[in-house]
Formats: structure tokens, C-alpha cells, sequence
């Protein structure tokens, strides 16, 4: 036999029980040649193209989910950002292109849509102002279509202004959508640095340096690294839990990338990235804190988590960069509290707070994430939240974000429930200490020192 | 794997009883597919662990279509099923 029965066991058991899937295949579609500066236009454009290239994602998707016994769980489609794509500072042109972008999302059967995006880390242009005037009526008329905008760069600096105008759009779309606990924020990303070849959702949108169109993968599994660790015993150092770790990791990745390779082929794309992220799914055992838990602590927010989660997501890139040469995204590990069983129960238990969860962001992909605080915040004390992940983002070079969700009429202690992925989460508490007048200065806070290597 | 082949690998995995590999080797037979390779293991006394490499190129079934008739073919049987790519396993465990 060409695999020993431990080999095979081992993957059967990744696969069956410890919930090892392809979290989604999202197909990267520029958008590019759809300008037009007719609103009506645009959106027949951007239908059309959508359309001809991913009417056949979904079938074509579940295809080589069978071919392959692996699970695909999410079919997604990502864009090029519509700030690039609408000529017009017009916000009801964007509200128009939106919906077109809705329906055909629907009718051909994704569940996301990233590419709602403006980039302003260094300014507005009046396309992006109407574009985010237009924000909270898409996010609340929209259910696919997430939006995202960049706020701050390693070599830009911060966009103070950005970061307080952005605020008052979360708590505008959190009003907007208060019967659904404000779930419009849900599908609102700010970031520091991102990535232009993100798989997930609601961060992702596809960039202007990227091909015509292609296919990201993302691929995830902290069950089957939880199992892999809790394998080692109580008693193996934490050199050896990196280890296992890498190589799980490796193993995840390895199978994403077979099932990338052979999905480009059939809808006849590029295979453009695999992202080996561990992201969490409500359900039990499917959880990075549950990963925490393992290495020894009683819960995530302990004592001891930033490190852990160092080790946790540097380990999983390490693993992801052998395995593939085409590895892309975030690649690490996710900490979204409301979509993670163990972190939910964290939170509710007060075992992890708000700057804890800060903490954490600088040492692992992504940051701030679904994360609901009393719909009271006033935007001033969010503005400056954000304006602090922001500069973790920043200062390290790395990728962070901001998906908070102010739940209209919600206090600490009380609970909201987004369903399915999106999980629940107890509102947490933010401090109540005023950050008012430095957020009111506005301006831009100049790129640091790191960026200047040239 | 040479040319032209589709390999795939089965588990069957539960509780011994007599004529379970004639019962998987007679659906797999009965549709066309070739077995390449068995190992089987009684782990425990009691346990069966089978692992199977077959080549599924002369049979017109998808994945979940094999996956059903071996399910059928040991039915009542306290055993589990999982038909896989072998691809799959070439590429987790192989660099």
C-alpha cells in the first residue's frame, strides 16, 4: 500500500471528526472594465460580469467537493474595489451598483460579496465620500454585499478623520439594522494594511494587482489542530506543540491546495492564493480558543494568551508556507469572539476583555472581530477604539481590523444573536474614559519611522 | 499510480463480523471497480480496520454514488464507510 493505515486514519479522522474543511472557494473577479459613468450602465456592466464568470462557481465548486470528499462550505465572490469602478461621487449610484451586485449574488448562489470598498489612508477623493455616505443604506438593504475600507498603512500613516467619519457610519448602520441586534455591522471591515487577495468575509476584496479573475481559497481547521496538540499529552514542552502545529498545519494546507489547483481548472481561472487561516465556526470543537484551552490555559483571555496565540498563529504560517508556493491572504489564526464557542464563553465568564482581546490582535491575523459593545458607545470613545487597532496595524506592519458591532439598546451583559456563522456574543464592556478631544483634533497621524526602508 | 488510473482509498472501520470483504469486494466488483491493494486489521480482538486502494477508472460512479452502494452493501452492519480521493492522501502525506 502506497499510505500506511495510520496515514489514512489520520486524514479520515481530520476530515470526519475534527471538521477539517475548505472554509471557502471565492472567486476574484476584476471589475475593471465595467466603468461607466451611467449608474444604470455600470450595473448591467458589473451583472454581466459577475455572471459570466461566476455562474458556475457554485456547481462547479460542489463538483470537486465530491470528487475529493471535501467539505467546500462557503462559495464566494470578490471584487475589485467599486471606489475604482464607479466614476461618479454620486451616493446613489453606489446604492444602485449595490443592489445589482445583491441580486445577481443571489441568483447564482454565494453567500458574500466583498468589494464595498474605499481606500482612504491617506485622504478622501469625492467618489469615496459618496461611497460612504451611501454605506449604512447598503449594509442595511443589502444581505451580501460586505463593505470594507481602509483606513491606515504602514506607509500612509492613520486617517484620523477617516477613522471618526467611519465610526459614525457603524453606529448609523447598527441603528439601521437594530431589530437584527445592528447586524449591518457585521458586513463592515476597517483596516490597517490589508491584504489584496483575501478569501474571507467581509474583509476581502479582489486587487488592482491581481489577474483578470481567479480563484482563493481559504482553508481552515483548528479542530484538527486542537485534536493534533491534545494528542501530545499535558506533559510535551511548547516546542513540541509548535511542531505539531506546523505540521498540521502543512497537512491542511496541502489538501486546499489540491482542491484550489483542481477548482481553477474546471471554471478555467488562475489559482491565485491559498489562505490557511484558523477560523472558527460557532460550533463546538471548531474553535481557536478551544486550541488555547489545549496548550493549558483554563480559558482564552488568561494570562498567557498573547503568547500562546504568538506561537499558535506563527507556527500555522510556518506549517502553510512549506506546504504551498502559492500560500496568500492572512494566513493565521482568527479570534472573532461571536463566531467561537470558547471565546463566547470567555466573554460571558469576564475571562476576556476588550484590551485583552487588543492585546492579541498584534500578535495574530486579524484583530478586533465580531465583537458587540453597548450601542450607547459614543462615536468618539468607537472612532478612537478603532484609531488604536489601527495603529497596532501600523506600528508592526501587519494586517488588523475593526468588525465591532455597537448593538442599539444592548448593555454589558446582555446577549445578541447574528445566526448561522456569525454566531452570539455577550455585549462586553469598553471603557468609559473620554477620548473625545484627541479624536476631535482629526487630522492624519504621519507614517512611522518603519516606513521609510527605502 | 500509473497512467489512466482514478485511485481512491476506503475505509471500513467497526464492529468484526463474518463477510465483510466479501461484501465490499462484491460491490465494488458488481460496479466496476478494481481493487489494487487491502490491508485489514483486527485491532483488539474485536475491532475490524480496513483500508483499501481501488481504481475507479472503468466505473461511471461519482464519489458519494460509491460511497452509498458500499453503505448499502454492508448495511445493518455496525461498520462506517469513507470513500476518499487518493489524491488527497498524496498530497497531506507526501511532500
Amino acid at each position: 500500500m502506497k499510505f500506511t493505515n495510520e496515514e489514512i486514519l489520520e486524514t479520515i479522522g481530520m476530515i470526519a471528526e475534527d471538521k477539517l474543511d475548505i472554509r471557502t472557494v471565492t472567486l476574484g473577479i476584476s471589475l475593471l472594465d465595467c466603468s461607466d459613468p451611467d449608474p444604470a450602465v455600470c450595473a448591467r456592466k458589473v451583472r454581466e460580469k459577475i455572471s459570466a464568470k461566476g455562474a458556475d462557481l457554485s456547481k462547479k465548486a460542489d463538483f470537486v467537493s465530491n470528487e475529493y470528499g471535501l467539505p467546500i462550505v462557503n462559495k464566494r465572490i470578490s471584487l475589485t474595489p467599486i471606489s475604482l469602478v464607479v466614476p461618479v461621487a454620486n451616493p446613489s449610484a453606489f446604492v444602485e451598483i449595490a443592489h445589482a451586485v445583491d441580486s445577481i449574488a443571489a441568483e447564482i448562489g454565494v453567500d458574500f460579496v466583498g468589494g464595498y470598498t474605499a481606500m482612504i489612508q491617506k485622504g478622501e477623493t469625492s467618489i469615496d465620500r459618496a461611497l460612504i455616505e451611501a454605506m449604512p443604506e447598503v449594509l442595511a438593504t443589502t444581505r451580501r454585499f460586505c463593505a470594507s475600507v481602509i483606513l491606515a498603512s504602514t506607509k500612509s500613516g492613520i486617517n484620523m478623520d477617516g477613522c471618526y467619519t467611519m465610526s459614525q457610519v457603524m453606529k448609523d448602520t447598527a441603528g439601521r439594522t437594530a431589530k437584527d441586534d445592528g447586524i449591518g455591522c457585521a458586513k463592515l471591515v476597517l483596516f490597517a494594511n490589508p491584504v489584496e487577495d483575501n478569501p474571507f468575509m467581509a474583509g476581502g476584496y479582489y486587487g488592482t494587482g491581481e489577474c483578470e479573475s481567479s480563484i482563493l481559497v481559504g482553508v481552515s481547521g483548528p479542530g484538527a489542530v486542537r485534536r493534533a496538540i491534545e494528542k501530545l499529552g499535558p506533559d510535551a514542552d511548547l516546542g513540541e506543540v509548535a511542531e505539531t502545529i506546523k505540521k498540521s498545519a502543512f497537512k491542511i494546507t496541502r489538501a486546499g491546495e489540491l482542491v484550489g489547483k483542481k477548482l481553477a481548472k474546471h471554471l478555467g481561472v488562475a489559482f491565485g492564493n491559498l489562505d490557511l487561516s484558523l477560523a472558527p465556526t460557532p460550533e463546538e470543537g471548531d474553535s481557536v480558543g478551544q486550541i488555547l484551552e489545549t496548550m493549558g490555559l483554563a480559558m482564552p483571555g488568561a494570562p498567557g494568551s498573547t503568547a500562546a496565540l504568538m506561537m499558535l498563529n506563527d507556527a500555522v504560517k510556518k506549517g502553510g508556507l512549506f506546504a504551498s508556493s502559492s500560500v496568500g491572504g492572512l494566513s493565521g489564526a482568527f479570534i472573532p469572539v461571536s463566531e467561537d464557542a470558547s471565546m463566547i464563553r470567555a466573554a460571558k465568564a469576564g475571562a476576556i476583555s476588550l484590551e485583552k482581546l487588543e492585546a492579541m490582535t498584534s500578535v495574530c491575523s486579524v484583530g478586533l472581530d465580531m465583537i458587540a459593545i453597548p450601542g450607547d458607545t459614543s462615536a468618539e470613545t468607537l472612532a478612537a477604539i478603532i484609531a488604536d487597532e489601527m495603529a497596532i496595524g501600523c506600528a508592526n506592519n501587519k494586517t488588523t481590523a475593526v468588525r465591532i458591532i455597537p448593538a442599539p439598546g444592548k448593555k454589558v451583559g446582555d446577549f445578541v444573536h447574528f445566526g448561522g456563522l456569525l454566531g452570539s456574543a455577550p455585549i462586553m464592556a469598553v471603557n468609559q474614559v473620554s477620548a473625545e478631544n484627541f479624536i476631535k483634533r482629526g487630522g492624519h497621524i504621519p507614517a512611522p519611522l518603519q516606513s521609510l526602508k527605502n | 499510480m500509473g497512467k489512466n488510473k482514478k485511485c481512491i482509498i476506503i475505509t471500513v472501520i467497526g464492529k468484526d463480523e463474518v463477510g465483510i470483504v466479501a461484501k465490499i469486494a462484491t460491490a465494488l466488483a458488481e460496479n466496476n471497480i478494481n481493487i489494487i491493494d487491502i490491508n485489514q486489521k483486527i485491532l483488539g480482538d474485536e475491532i475490524f480496520a480496513m483500508t483499501l486502494l481501488a481504481d475507479r477508472v472503468g466505473s461511471s460512479l461519482s464519489l458519494p454514488k460509491i460511497t452509498d452502494k458500499l453503505k448499502a452493501s454492508i448495511k445493518g452492519m455496525s461498520l462506517e464507510v469513507t470513500v476518499q480521493d487518493s489524491e488527497v492522501f498524496q498530497y497531506m502525506h507526501r511532500v
